[in-house]
């Protein structure tokens, strides 16, 4: 299927009608050579990570979980305590950088760059509306199931290099978890791309556009897709390490795992990264079973509401929509269950995941072949 | 046959994790705690592991210690009831009851009717507030942050009535030896009965969201198992013991005050919901006994006479100066058997010696059978379903 394929009708002229119109532009926007253009892109998502970990992030999730137990979270700084992760980076930046002196420095200094980096570079190929799209791979979705493994050295490297024996078993069981969680929910996800034909990131949006809204939705195409979909959301809570799979980090069995010897700035980048990686897996599958950037909403006779809230802007807000309810979900998550022990976690993840993420891959294999 | 270096995990039906390996590893040793999240205070563990399986835990006490049997030597009678709220700190009004219990029995001295049934209502309170703050540690224990928050909601009533009725939040000093500092305000019962009704449907919402929880039973259940006749030579006592299934209650089995007058059960497992004996038993004997402590408060606000003509402190001596002997007068504690034993030399106005019998340093004396080959995460489970107070275990 090409971008032709797309109905006109679907894409208000906001600038471009065409996929791509935004990170093409900016791609080709290089001034006396220099590629500025490219930089912009890049920098779209870096500010994304930090503004979305600042407000919804850190400030949303501290209110949400106010809410869940029957207190009022942050009150003092500004109206509603609004300016309270302000404050708190403020005070992150002004920490004295302490390195244990018994620490592998380099390790110990590259351990949180790494991890930042490893959720960082998924962003590239996560599309933010139609228009645009930091790398068009054509095998985005492969590059980012691959690169996320980054962030295992980058946990192994503050780990190690810590010196400290808590953060040794922190390292030691998320290496552990993340390695082995990436086999069910990378199966899960080549069947929401089975049913794409393809890898390519935005062409998994565009086949789930229409004016039906949320019956093109992968989830809701195929009878046996709410299988991987579950999969998924579930290892990409252990991909990253949020309860109840949070054992690498288990605060009340390892003080605070991987990150213990952590502090200041250094502490700050471990926790971007984690925030950046929620919202990584959580657009992902929202790009994958929930359409992406794709309206929800159908056209119901004259009322066309999917064509009305199609377009970049909207886009953009769709995705970031799914993702943040995502995020929602893995907070109310976090906020309910208990932890499980390392071995359930495993148990988990080899004896019912992974059976059942084949089973829903020989299923979709099925539908595809046999039901058009 | 596995071949060079296979190491084999396999866990043996009361959860013992055995390792068999042909490879020889090092074990490290793992300092858990004074400052730890999970050793509820100031508790030292030196484990050895092999991987993530503890082959040997030791706990290391004194951290807290302050010397209560040496300062209980150099006060006075009275003088001590402070000092014993600062032993078992989330129970302060049942150390109190149990210290005046001993020193009355001492002294040989008449209570009044209304004085017993106010202690009953206080230690009963507070009872309830320190199994609240023993389920909720235990579900942050085991990674659950909201029940803990739950718990501390509610005990925050009782401390306000304690608070109330007292003066002070944790360490009352209500209790008196022969009376009581205070009356109780003219709306206590009023109050308490509010409370009472406000907190049995917290108390069911507590139980859905946390013991109930899937993840939560299978963190606890078969989990650090104490067969009934290993935990009576120990000399467990309380919630501890009666998890392993001894139905043993000093309210019931050695009365005192006006227990024997009132009507409650004494919960133990029947094997069904947990494996008796587990972290789960015990965590479930705290769940239960809250509904029976609310029970015995109903009936105490029933029967309770009147505050005309009541002076709290009627019996109480102005001047304690004991004939020689000895006494040992104890009490069921939150934590277990809080016993006293006071010998009086017929002279002084203190003690010649008074040694607490501290039911957390008893149970907890079996950590180190309990930890073998568990893992780190049962571990902490372990510790968290002893439900240890390290003010009491150092004094």
């Amino acid at each position: 299927m090409s971008f032709n394929a797309l109905p006109q009708s679907s894409m208000p002229l906001l600038m471009g009608n065409s996929l791509n119109a935004w990170s093409d532009a900016l791609t080709g926007f290089a001034p006396m050579g220099l590629p500025l253009g490219l930089l912009v892109i890049a920098a779209i998502p870096l500010v994304f990570i930090a503004l979305y970990a600042l407000t919804y992030g850190v400030y949303g999730e501290r209110k949400i979980s106010a809410f869940m137990q029957d207190r009022l979270g942050p009150m003092e700084v500004g109206k509603w305590g609004i300016l309270q992760t302000l404050a708190d980076i403020l005070k992150l930046l002004q920490k004295e950088d302490i390195v244990p002196t018994s620490a592998d420095k380099f390790l110990f200094v590259i351990g949180p760059g790494v991890l930042f980096v490893g959720s960082f570079l998924a962003f590239a190929v996560l599309p933010f509306g139609p228009a645009f799209i930091g790398a068009n791979l054509n095998v985005g979705l492969f590059y980012a199931i691959g690169i996320v493994a980054l962030e295992v050295v980058g946990i192994l490297a503050a780990g190690w290099g810590s010196n400290n024996k808590w953060a040794l078993y922190g390292a030691v069981r998320s290496v552990a978890q993340i390695v082995s969680y990436e086999i069910p929910a990378a199966i899960a996800l080549l069947c929401g791309a089975m049913m794409a034909g393809t890898l390519d990131m935005q062409e998994i949006n565009v086949l789930q556009s229409g004016t039906w809204g949320f019956a093109h939705f992968f989830l809701f195409q195929s009878p046996i897709a709410w299988l991987p979909f579950l999969i998924y959301f579930i290892a990409s809570l252990a991909e990253t390490n949020r309860a109840p799979f949070d054992i690498p980090e288990a605060e009340s069995e390892l003080v605070a795992g991987y990150f213990t010897e952590y502090s200041g700035m250094k502490f700050a980048v471990i926790f971007l990264a984690e925030y950046g990686s929620m919202f990584m897996v959580s657009a992902i599958i929202s790009i994958v079973f929930l359409g992406g950037w794709n309206s929800p909403l159908p056209n119901i006779g004259p009322l066309a509401l999917n064509d009305m809230t199609t377009g970049p802007v909207w886009g953009a807000f769709w995705i970031i929509m799914k993702g943040f309810f995502f995020i929602f979900v893995q907070m109310w998550l976090r906020w309910t269950l208990p932890r499980l022990r390392v071995d359930q976690l495993m148990y988990l993840c080899w004896k019912v995941l992974t059976p059942f993420a084949f089973l829903s891959f020989v299923l979709t294999a099925i539908w595809m072949i046999y039901v058009p | 046959m596995a071949g060079q270096g296979s190491v084999r995990v396999t866990r043996k039906s009361d959860n013992v994790v055995i390792i068999e390996k042909d490879l020889a590893t090092e074990e490290m040793v793992l300092s858990m705690g004074p400052q730890h999240p999970s050793t509820h205070g100031v508790l030292r563990l030196e484990c050895r592991t092999d991987g993530e399986v503890v082959t040997e835990a030791e706990p290391y006490l004194g951290y807290l210690h302050r010397c209560f049997e040496k300062h209980c030597e150099h006060v006075d009678y009275q003088a001590i009831v402070p000092y014993t709220d600062r032993m078992d700190y989330l129970a302060g009004m049942n150390s109190e009851m149990a210290y005046a219990i001993a020193v009355e029995k001492l002294l040989d001295i008449e209570i009044p009717r209304r004085v017993e049934f106010i202690r009953v209502i206080v230690s009963e309170l507070n009872r309830i507030a320190s199994h609240l703050v023993a389920i909720g540690t235990y579900a942050i224990d085991l990674g659950a942050f909201t029940p803990f928050l739950f718990c501390f909601r509610d005990r925050e009533h009782i401390l306000n009535m304690l608070e109330w009725a007292s003066g002070a939040r944790m360490l009352y000093n209500y209790i008196w030896i022969g009376g009581l500092a205070y009356d109780v305000p003219s709306d206590f019962q009023k109050r308490v009965g509010e409370f009472v009704d406000y907190f049995r449907p917290k108390a069911v919402e507590l139980s859905r969201l946390l013991t109930e929880n899937e993840i939560f039973v299978k963190r606890t259940k078969g989990i650090g198992i104490m067969p009934a006749d290993v935990a009576i030579n120990y000399g467990w006592s309380g919630p501890m013991l009666r998890g392993s299934g001894v139905q043993w209650d000093l309210r019931r089995n050695d009365p005192y005050s006006i227990y024997p007058e009132l009507d409650f059960a004494v919960p133990v497992p029947d094997g069904k919901f947990s494996d008796v004996g587990d972290c789960l038993s015990r965590h479930l004997v705290r769940a239960l006994e809250i509904e029976e402590s609310l029970k015995i408060i109903e009936q105490c606000i029933g029967k309770m006479p009147p505050a005309e003509g009541f002076d709290p402190r009627a019996a109480v001596p102005k001047r304690i100066r004991p004939k020689a002997g000895e006494v040992y007068a104890r009490a069921e504690n939150p934590r277990g058997e809080l016993g006293f034993y006071i010998l009086s030399d017929g002279k002084s106005t203190s003690p010649l010696r008074c040694k607490a019998r501290s039911s957390c340093f008893v149970n907890l004396s079996a950590m180190k059978d309990l930890s073998k080959g568990q893992l780190i995460p049962d571990l902490v489970a372990i510790i968290g379903s002893i439900d240890i107070v390290l003010g009491e275990v150092d004094r």
